[in-house]
C-alpha cells in the first residue's frame, strides 16, 4: 500500500477518503482538516488567547499539539476528577506533554478544591458517573476560561464524538440539544466561546496522529465510562461505517449543513431563560445551578466559594 | 506472533503469516475501532504480519463526553 500523495509506503489507510498516507502526509492531512474546520466555522484567529481542556487522552493532547504547531497561544486546563489511578495516570500524561512543549498547564482538583470525587460524589448525588463528571467539567471549564481571561475554550471532541451525540439526540428527539449541537458556541454572559476544531477528524485518525507524532496518551478507558450509552452509539455507528465508509461524516457534517439551523430556535428560547446562580454566580435556569447542587449533595455542604479565581 | 489486546489487557499467540484484515476478522474486531502497531509504528490494512512480530491492537474508542 502506497501513500496517495508521494507513493512512499503508507502507514494508514483511510477508506472514507479513499486514500492512504505515509506518516508525513497523514500529519499534514490532520493539520489541514483542523485548519479547514477552524476556518469554515470561524472558530478563532491566531491572536486569540486559547485554553485547551486536556484530559490526558488522545484527542485533547492532539488538538493542543496541532494548535501549538499552528502558532496559537494555547494553555492547557486539566481537571482532576478523583477517579483513582485513572486520574493519577491521566494527569501525568497531561503534565508530561505540557513539560515536553514548555507550555502552561492549569490544574484544578475537585477533591482538593470542592471536597468530592466523581465515584462517591455521583453516588451521593444520585447521578450517573458520566453525568456528574460532564457537569463538573463543563462548569469548571467555563469558569477557568472566564476567570483566566481566555478568548476561546477548545475541546478535543472529534467526528465520532459528535456523530454519537447526534445519534443519541435523534434517537430520542432531543430537539433542544440538536439546536445546540454546533462546533462553535459563541461567548455570552458567563460562558466563554467554545470550539471543537477536530469535528472533521475521527478518533481512529486522532489515535494515529498521536502514535505517529510520538505523543504518549492514556489508552486505558475511564473505568466509570465502560459500557456507557455513548460508547454503545459509537460502536453502532462503526458497524455502519465498516460497510459504508464515510457514513459518520455524512451523518454529522450533513446535519450541520442541512438540518442544524432548523432546531436553533428552541435552544435560543431555553437560553434566554437563564438567570444567575445565587451561590456561584454562574448562568443558571434555577436559583442554584446544577453544579452547586451537585457539590452540596456530594459533600452535604453548601458551596461557599463564589466564582473561584484560577491563576493563569 | 504475539498479539497484545486491551480492555481487558491480555496477550494471545496467533500463527503467521496473516494479513491485518484477516487477523482483525479472526479476532472479531471492527477495523474502524482499532489501530495495529508494530515496532512503534502503524500497520495499514493490507500488510502481512509474520510469526516473529509483536503486535499491539490499540482500541481508539473513548467514552467521555463533556
Amino acid at each position: 500500500m502506497k501513500c496517495t500523495v508521494c507513493r512512499e509506503p503508507a502507514v494508514i489507510d483511510m477508506r472514507r477518503h479513499n486514500s492512504n498516507f505515509c506518516a508525513t502526509h497523514f500529519t499534514k492531512f490532520v493539520r489541514d482538516q483542523t485548519v479547514k474546520a477552524i476556518d469554515e466555522f470561524e472558530m478563532m484567529t491566531p491572536g486569540d488567547k486559547v485554553l485547551v481542556a486536556v484530559s490526558g487522552g488522545k484527542d485533547s493532547l492532539a488538538v493542543w499539539d496541532i494548535l501549538l504547531d499552528l502558532g496559537y497561544d494555547a494553555s492547557g486546563l486539566y481537571i482532576g476528577l478523583g477517579i483513582g489511578d485513572y486520574s493519577d495516570n491521566s494527569k501525568n500524561y497531561a503534565r508530561d506533554y505540557a513539560n515536553s512543549r514548555g507550555v502552561e498547564l492549569i490544574e484544578i482538583d475537585i477533591v482538593e478544591e470542592y471536597g468530592y470525587d466523581i465515584p462517591d460524589g455521583s453516588r451521593a448525588a444520585r447521578r450517573a458517573p458520566c453525568s456528574a463528571c460532564g457537569l463538573s467539567k463543563r462548569h469548571l471549564f467555563d469558569q477557568a476560561a472566564i476567570d483566566g481571561g481566555f478568548d476561546v475554550l477548545v475541546t478535543g471532541h472529534n467526528l465520532d464524538d459528535e456523530a454519537a451525540v447526534l445519534f443519541g439526540n435523534v434517537l430520542h428527539w432531543q430537539t433542544e440539544y440538536l439546536g445546540r449541537q454546533h462546533p462553535v458556541l459563541p461567548a455570552r454572559q458567563g460562558f466563554p466561546r467554545k470550539v471543537k476544531p477536530l469535528v472533521r477528524l475521527g478518533e481512529r485518525e486522532m489515535a494515529a496522529y498521536c502514535i505517529l507524532s510520538g505523543i504518549d496518551y492514556i489508552v486505558d478507558e475511564c473505568p466509570m465510562a465502560v459500557g456507557n450509552k455513548h460508547i454503545g452509539y459509537k460502536n453502532a455507528l462503526n458497524e455502519i461505517e465498516k460497510n459504508s465508509p464515510g457514513a459518520k461524516a455524512d451523518f454529522y457534517l450533513g446535519f450541520l449543513r442541512k438540518a442544524a439551523e432548523k432546531f436553533t430556535g428552541e435552544s435560543a428560547e431555553a437560553r434566554e431563560a437563564l438567570g444567575e446562580c445565587s451561590q456561584c454566580g454562574a448562568p443558571s435556569p434555577s436559583e442554584v445551578c446544577a453544579f452547586c447542587r451537585l457539590v452540596e449533595k456530594a459533600t452535604r455542604q453548601p458551596v461557599e466559594i463564589s466564582r473561584k479565581k484560577v491563576a493563569p | 506472533m504475539l498479539v497484545r489486546l486491551r480492555h481487558p489487557n491480555r496477550e494471545i499467540e496467533v500463527s503467521g503469516p496473516i494479513s491485518v484484515i484477516k487477523l482483525l476478522n479472526r479476532l472479531d474486531l471492527n477495523r474502524e475501532s482499532v489501530l495495529l502497531v508494530r515496532n512503534g509504528t502503524l500497520v495499514p490494512g493490507d500488510s502481512m504480519l509474520d510469526d516473529d512480530d509483536v503486535i499491539e491492537v490499540r482500541p481508539v474508542i473513548s467514552g467521555g463526553y463533556a
